[in-house]
């Protein structure tokens, strides 16, 4: 691969990320999930937030093509229960690692929970 | 509940009883599904009988209740292994190396204890990740940076002790020697300050690392002589600008001399950036381009390409290289890159073109050059650690990906370090590739280029993958080994493991008859005398259990 080639494939996938930036700057979550969405932002986002510079979001991407689930993003769907991301965080997926009491605490996972599921109908 | 080995229930009981009370009740874990969180992950022994597990596990907060623990568990002879932020992935995770100890999680063990940007150091606790000091250097607008390996949630204390490398200037590659200082709880509970800090009211712990005597910060790393509950490192301060430049040269053997003038130009400080190796003609890329090549696919190569580079043995053929040269193709890339000021990065890379022109066809290319400092976000246009900044973008090895529609359950990681020669790196890949071959290793296929952590070495790190098929674990494990027992017949050896592997690779390191081990043992003798402390660690066993486990 030579150098300019490289540099256009970073082209391709910047305009992943920033189209992800302009998502996340228009994502606003009522006051009762802001607990929820600063652990989502401490321990999942690195992976999780949009674009496939993020590998769970690229992983879910692939896996889920077309369809509501197509971004891979989990802070956009709407079919994510509460009970589902909890069993996720603490037992892991794939190369995801599960999260310890240390880590994510019962009660920050609840509230986790609670933010990613807000979308999800009956959550 | 589980018992911890050769401990009765009743005294497990008691201890249990005696942990509560001084850490407090709701940070001692037994119950299956809490402890079933400090399994490894990435454990090559997924769901089999053999995987290591713990028995409890404790989460001190402070410096005082590690001592409290070491004290109980000496009179109840509990084994405890600590851990720092237990992500570890792919050198044994959270999980300890003797199955059925008690884990130490100092995960809440999280302060940042200084930062001093006018002497360029931090000091921090074992909870501390990357992604925190990185935030914390940027809350405060300080201008220092960190040095992070690939995934940035782990512990800047337990990458150095696990003797980790990242990715800025080669000052601060290596997380271990860039350390100054450390705190350590004894297996006895007594504590310990290492070089300056062993002045009272010391004055310069984190600016002069050896202190008076002998220097003795080494043997807390990849051991198991002490819990460190502090220590010191070294960070860059913030430089001008970034320059990434390539050299790129036409033949197989141009690989050689390419090698021996980076040697040159690095040990001389020409150049002090992250080196990182490439051969476009054999399809393998630099190590900060992995994340890339996963995220938007593989170059596309024509069927020529693809049959040629079928036929070559060794990274070699004629008609290879003839086809790099008519394509303009080279067989070989080499991305240098440079930190500091503007006047000081352009003489450098001018300086460094200079040694390399001697390479009849070498090219050369500046890729980027950046103005500093870039944001977090600005830095997603790179590879994020080379500007000092921590992501997890890595995990994208494994994971699935159009390119990887089956995805991994993880990875063990197989780091033989070897010498920084061309020569090495075709003889390596000669023995490797034959080994892994005959083994069904998915390693050394087409040809495979070692990475440019240290200075003075080459080390490859490659992914052995983790399945949930026990029988490809079974295969993945045994050939493991024999590439550690190959490696070592020829002189390598790993530079760490997973605990699984610790005994094979600290049996390599056997001059005169072991004594290397033999005098690690003497020392766990001396120092935990009850062996209380992560018991078979790097293969250092205490005495009631050397020769049984």
């Amino acid at each position: 691969m030579s150098a300019r080639k490289v540099s256009g494939a970073l082209a391709a996938a910047l305009l992943v990320l920033d189209g992800a930036c302009a998502a996340a700057q228009a994502d606003t979550v009522a006051p009762r999930y802001a607990p929820g969405r600063a652990v989502y932002e401490k321990w999942c986002a690195a992976c999780h937030d949009p674009g496939i510079i993020h590998p769970g979001t690229h992983a879910l991407m692939t896996k889920y093509p077309g369809g509501s689930r197509a971004s891979g993003s989990i802070t956009a769907w709407t079919d994510l229960p509460a009970t589902y991301v909890a069993f996720m965080v603490r037992h892991g997926m794939s190369v995801m690692a599960p999260f310890r009491k240390t880590e994510i605490s019962d009660s920050e996972l609840a509230a986790l929970a609670a933010y990613l599921s807000r979308n999800t109908p009956g959550s | 509940m589980r018992l911890p080995p050769n401990v009765s229930a009743t005294d497990y009981a008691k201890a249990l009883a005696e942990f509560a009370q001084a850490i407090g009740g709701e940070w001692v874990f037994t119950s299956d599904v809490d402890l079933d969180l400090y399994r490894d992950a990435f454990s090559p022994f997924l769901n089999e009988p053999e995987e290591k597990i713990a028995s409890g596990a404790l989460a001190p907060v402070s410096t005082e209740q590690v001592q409290q623990i070491v004290r109980i568990a000496n009179k109840y002879r509990i084994p405890l292994y600590p851990i720092s932020t237990g992500r570890n992935l792919g050198y044994g995770g959270s999980a300890p190396a003797y199955s059925g100890s008690v884990v130490l999680d100092l995960k809440r063990m999280n302060r940042i204890i200084d930062v001093n940007e006018q002497h360029a150091f931090a000091l921090v606790e074992p909870g501390v990740s990357y992604f925190d000091l990185y935030r914390h250097i940027q809350e405060h607008k300080l201008k220092v940076w960190i040095d992070c390996p690939d995934p940035g949630w782990g512990s800047v204390m337990g990458n150095a002790l696990d003797r980790g490398g990242g990715y800025t200037s080669a000052n601060y590659r290596n997380h271990f020697d860039s350390h100054c200082g450390m705190e350590i709880v004894l297996p006895d509970g007594e504590l310990l300050r290492t070089g300056m800090g062993a002045i009272p009211n010391a004055q310069t712990w984190q600016q002069y690392k050896s202190g008076c005597g002998p220097w003795i910060d080494g043997i807390f790393s990849q051991s198991n002589y002490g819990i460190v509950t502090k220590m010191g490192f070294w960070l860059m301060p913030e430089p001008e600008a970034y320059l990434r430049c390539t050299v790129s040269v036409p033949r197989y053997q141009d690989l050689m001399p390419l090698v021996e003038i980076l040697n040159f130009i690095e040990n001389s400080r020409i150049t002090s950036g992250f080196p990182d190796l490439e051969s476009p003609l054999l399809g393998y890329p630099p190590v900060g381009q992995v994340q890339l090549w996963n995220e938007t696919g593989p170059p596309k190569m024509s069927a020529e390409h693809l049959k040629l580079m079928s036929g070559t043995k060794l990274g070699f053929s004629p008609d290879i290289e003839a086809y790099g040269a008519r394509s303009g193709i080279p067989y070989w890339r080499l991305w240098l890159s440079f930190h500091g000021p503007e006047e000081v990065i352009q003489a450098q890379w001018h300086a460094a073109q200079r040694h390399f022109a001697r390479i009849a066809g070498a090219k050369f290319a500046v890729v980027d050059h950046v103005k500093l400092p870039v944001d977090a976000h600005q830095a997603t246009q790179y590879h994020e650690p080379e500007f000092g900044v921590p992501s997890l973008r890595a995990f994208s090895i494994g994971a699935r990906t159009p390119w990887n529609p089956t995805p991994s359950k993880g990875h063990m990681w197989f780091s033989p370090i070897i010498p920084r020669t061309g020569e090495a790196i075709i003889e390596a890949n000669r023995v490797f590739s034959e080994a892994a071959k005959s083994l069904g290793m998915p390693l050394f296929t087409t040809f495979t280029l070692p990475a440019c952590f240290w200075e003075r070495s080459f080390i490859f790190i490659l992914a052995t993958p983790v399945t949930e098929d026990p029988k490809t674990n079974k295969r993945y494990r045994e050939g493991f080994k024999n590439l550690i027992e190959v490696g070592g017949e020829h002189g390598w050896g790993e530079y760490r493991t997973a605990p699984v592997f610790q005994k094979s690779v600290m049996d390599v390191y056997s001059f005169n008859n072991h004594a290397l081990q033999r005098f690690h043992a003497t020392l766990k003798d001396a120092i935990d005398p009850n062996g209380i402390l992560s018991a078979g660690r790097y293969d250092i066993w205490p005495k009631h259990l050397r020769g049984k486990s």
